[in-house]
């Protein structure tokens, strides 16, 4: 057991790449961290760099109060689990756990102990002599978790372990490695680029792009408050709605009318002429279901397009046009969250009791009090509450990962045209 | 239906056109000598000329033809001895190619081609002046080498092939739960490539136990004669009739090892193919 402390971790490749910039996370004795980011945020060389399978240009990585930096992997004494599971196929399950102790010297009797309370735990039992070739994915990635739990690591690395396993297989096998973290108490790294399993798992998460870290905080804290425009469409399925807005006094002017927000944010972004609103599916509301007394002056008025019903609530459709220089930020927020330049459009979540209808004209609430507003210019989020969002790196970390970007695809496309 | 018919004639074919020399050769081995020299075309010995396992008895044990149990002691030694060595050199060699990035790494690659594609002709002559010099001529070590040098590029390439085709993740994986480079290696990417080991086994082993060229230029006695070079001084009673039986029954006995280690390798090398990916 120990904690695991990143200093300004850098990461530069040979040929300049620059993966990881500056990174600095602690993570507690027995806390579940989560590193979660788009394709290409360097978490994984994060993770590896905390193992030890990837040199780090600089910085210091303090496991306990050792600083690892040049030790071995095998030295660290850390559990891994490979987002391949990388099981050995020639040895059977039983051999396949037991490997780490046989590495030890561990005497037979000990082994065989541990190992058959380790696939006890994990419901392996039956499957112990057999090859990881005959085994399902599921049983595959147990006898992988089994082979971390085995040692007296001093903590668990997870690099994307669900990503091999179907939908339904992902979210139990989620809640079992969320339950034995628990059991175990053991401080686990967990890499994903699945939002979901960050905010389930996760006691904290660190959001990165482009290898900076954009926030570091809980997923209640990145939820609510987060700290830039990157971090605001990661983080929640469906994601944040992006809206055009300019506030005068304490109304909003957004494409479908105005709403008044509290004047302590209203201040915090005066002056600032055309920003981004960032409001949250979930507070909207069709005003038809709900006490007019309470909705006056949050509603505004507007044509649907899609209604998709689902039982409990439905999800409205209401598509909008947005100045030029929104738009372009939008476009690129969606090529960096991996996602597709789409219609701008605005996504509500409605009671299912609702009976919008599509092509509907339909009076719409807006929860004012949890919309936030972003500088189009640097992402950043105008009315954060610093006090509840967890650590936010200072300096405009979404800018600086933008930066990184490009350099990064400088490095690309160089080696590109050296190749050709 | 007619597919099926048509594959069964199709292998037919084939394996009389494989196995009807080797048939033969067996066939010519259970005939008397005077039966083959009278002439005798039938597949089965004509009344009377069968042999039964005189021609055996007498290859391994008649005095004349002292020199080849001799011969198969040093075919097999050989053969063998050149095979570990070959292995072994081979996949430290295409690990180191398949794994590290040195500079230098396509030279040595298309070298140990070019080194490969040379006519062995070419290379006796010079071979047997320096084997001579060097006090290796007609010993197993001075074929042992160029069995080993003639080999390992092959084998080099099936093994780095072999190499290249295990996820890095493997070796990873064993460092991160606590093994050494050498440990990873010997425990996890060794056994992995197996079949790839295998293969090379057996591509080196008849290569050395079928060469000839080497095997009669590079020897002067039984001390290190081959089987192939061994039964090129075979003769009988009668110096200008070639004992055809004789040969064929030593041509039999020269086959068994082979297909022994074959059957051995093959088995180990379908273990390897199923043992199973490592992806769900």
């Amino acid at each position: 057991m120990a904690s695991i402390d990143m200093r300004n971790i850098v990461k530069q490749y040979g040929d300049g790449f620059p993966a990881v910039n500056d990174v600095s996370i602690d993570v507690k004795d027995g806390e579940f961290m989560i590193l979660v980011g788009p394709s290409g945020c360097g978490k994984s060389t994060l993770l590896r760099m905390i193992v030890g399978l990837e040199d780090i240009t600089s910085g210091d990585m303090m496991i306990g109060d050792r600083r690892v930096n040049d030790l071995a992997p095998r030295d660290r004494n850390l559990a891994m689990v490979f987002q391949n599971y990388a099981l050995y196929p020639h040895l059977t399950v039983y051999e396949n756990i037991a490997f780490p102790l046989r590495l030890a010297k561990v005497d037979n009797e000990t082994v065989d102990k541990k190992v058959r309370e380790a696939s006890k735990t994990l419901e392996l039992d039956e499957h112990l002599e057999r090859k990881p070739g005959n085994l399902s994915g599921g049983q595959r990635q147990r006898v992988a978790m089994g082979r971390a739990i085995v040692r007296d690591a001093d903590a668990f690395l997870f690099d994307e372990p669900l990503s091999n396993l179907d939908a339904k297989l992902r979210g139990q096998m989620r809640t079992e490695i969320a339950r034995l973290q628990k059991r175990l108490g053991i401080t686990t790294v967990y890499v994903t680029h699945d939002q979901t399993e960050a905010m389930t798992l996760g006691d904290r998460v660190a959001v990165l792009k482009r290898g900076v870290l954009q926030q570091l905080a809980t997923p209640r804290e990145l939820y609510e408050q987060p700290a830039n425009l990157f971090v605001a469409g990661f983080i929640g399925s469906p994601p944040m709605n992006f809206l055009p807005a300019t506030v005068e006094g304490t109304t909003v002017k957004l494409p479908f009318g105005s709403v008044e927000i509290p004047a302590e944010k209203a201040q915090k972004a005066a002056g600032k002429g055309l920003l981004i609103a960032g409001i949250r599916p979930e507070h909207f509301e069709d005003a038809a279901v709900m006490d007019s007394a309470k909705t006056a002056g949050h509603t505004f008025r507007t044509r649907v397009d899609v209604v998709e019903w689902l039982g409990n609530e439905s999800y409205a459709y209401i598509p909008f046009e947005a100045p030029p220089e929104v738009q372009a930020q939008l476009t690129q927020l969606e090529k960096d969250l991996d996602g597709e330049a789409m219609r701008t459009q605005l996504v509500v979540s409605l009671d299912g009791a609702s009976r919008v209808a599509e092509g509907d004209e339909a009076e719409i609430y807006v929860n004012s009090d949890h919309m936030h507003l972003f500088d189009p210019s640097t992402g950043e989020n105008l009315t954060l509450d610093t006090s509840s969002a967890g650590k936010v790196p200072s300096g405009d970390a979404m800018a600086q990962a933008d930066e990184v970007g490009q350099a990064q695809d400088e490095v690309s496309s160089s080696a590109q045209t050296e190749e050709a | 239906m007619k597919q099926k018919v048509g594959l069964a004639v199709g292998i037919l074919l084939i394996l009389v056109w494989c196995l009807l020399p080797v048939v033969w050769i067996i066939s010519l081995s259970f005939k008397s000598e005077e039966s083959v020299t009278t002439g005798n075309p039938g597949f089965f010995p004509s009344e009377g000329t069968s042999a039964g396992w005189d021609n055996y008895k007498k290859v391994l044990t008649d005095d004349l033809y002292d020199y080849f149990p001799r011969a198969i002691i040093n075919s097999i030694g050989i053969s063998l001895i050149a095979t570990l060595l070959s292995v072994i050199v081979a996949t430290l060699a295409a690990y180191a190619i398949a794994r590290l990035e040195f500079k230098g790494k396509k030279f040595v690659l298309s070298i140990a081609l070019a080194i490969a594609m040379f006519p062995v002709v070419s290379l006796v002559g010079p071979l047997f002046d320096m084997w001579r010099t060097l006090g290796i001529y007609d010993t197993w070590i001075g074929l042992i080498i160029p069995y080993m040098s003639f080999t390992l590029p092959l084998a080099i390439w099936t093994l780095s092939a072999f190499f290249r085709e295990i996820p890095w993740e493997m070796e990873q994986a064993a460092q991160v739960d606590g093994a050494t480079s050498w440990q990873a290696f010997r425990r996890v990417i060794v056994p992995l490539a197996a079949p790839g080991v295998f293969t090379a086994a057996i591509l080196t082993f008849f290569f050395a136990w079928n060469d000839f060229v080497f095997g009669i230029s590079l020897t002067s006695t039984e001390a290190a004669r081959p089987i192939p070079a061994s039964l090129a001084f075979f003769v009988g009673s009668d110096p200008f009739n070639r004992p055809a039986s004789l040969l064929a029954a030593a041509a039999v006995i020269a086959t068994i090892p082979i297909i022994v280690i074959v059957l051995i390798f093959q088995r180990k090398i379908v273990a390897g193919l199923t043992s199973g990916a490592v992806k769900g």
